[in-house]
């Protein structure tokens, strides 16, 4: 994918290695220097506090390592039962499919600074 | 009220807060509940589950299957006997964290399910249980 990492969630992670992950991924974009994250979390049967706090600190450890970091394939179940919760993960952008996510990705990291699209408003 | 199903959880670790999503999962899923349901009671058991290993000090979960004439409902127990909390309307605060989650978990876990009940006493432990029907 060039410079950019595709994390696909695919096990019901308890805790510990939702905060592995968490590191191995910063460690990641440092070393191959990648200025996109796609985090494809079409498994994901629920998305609960932990986890969401995990989602948003990989955003903003990556947005300090200067890369962008889009959250991709959340199920509907889990995006109504997120909202119930309190948990907006404002802050982070998302994407429907990972197609979707991939042209959020090129679409940010071809304007130059300063003048950062929306990535919801792209199509 | 009868129980259909009980199933009990000793909450230790984290792999303990698995066993109990995919215990929840299983009775939700046997009682006929949509999967909105279903993902709410799951999540809700989840910051449950983490708050008895965590600032409980481990514990134990009970999950049930319920019927209350033509109402199918599923119950959740979770009890520790931990330090317990010294303020539960703070602890069911939006925003209330000690630092391991985003501070959702208690007043969380109450918005997704029907009933919700906390006791909790200084130095003896805490026991919530929450229920949802279908």
């Amino acid at each position: 994918m060039g410079e950019y990492l595709l994390v696909t969630i695919q096990v019901d992670m308890h805790d510990q290695l939702a905060l592995t992950l968490q590191d191995d991924l910063t460690a990641m974009i440092s070393k191959t220097g990648a200025r996109g994250v796609l985090i494809d979390i079409s498994s994901l049967e629920i998305v609960d506090s932990f986890i969401g706090r995990m989602i948003a600190s990989i955003a903003g450890m990556a947005r300090i390592l200067d890369a962008q970091t889009i959250v991709v394939g959340m199920q509907p179940a889990v995006a109504i039962t997120l909202v119930e919760l309190g948990l907006s993960l404002s802050g982070v952008r998302t994407a429907l499919n990972v197609d979707k996510g991939m042209k959020v990705l090129r679409a940010l990291l071809d304007t130059p600074a300063g003048e950062e699209p929306d990535a919801r408003s792209t199509p | 009220m009868p129980v259909r199903r009980r199933e009990v959880i000793q909450l230790r670790g984290d792999a303990d807060v698995v066993r109990v999503r995919q215990t929840v999962r299983g009775v939700c899923t046997e009682e006929g509940f949509s999967l909105v349901d279903q993902t709410k009671m799951v999540t809700a058991a989840s910051e449950l589950a983490r708050n008895t290993v965590i600032h409980g000090r481990g514990g134990v979960a009970v999950v049930e299957s319920l019927e209350d004439g033509s109402r199918r409902g599923v119950r959740m127990t979770f009890e520790d006997e931990g330090p317990g909390i010294p303020d539960i309307d703070r602890a069911l605060q939006d925003g209330f964290t000690t630092g391991h989650g985003m501070g959702l978990g208690l007043g969380g876990a109450r918005r997704l399910v029907h009933d919700f009940q906390i006791q909790s006493m200084v130095g003896a432990g805490t026991r919530v249980v929450a229920v949802r029907w279908r």
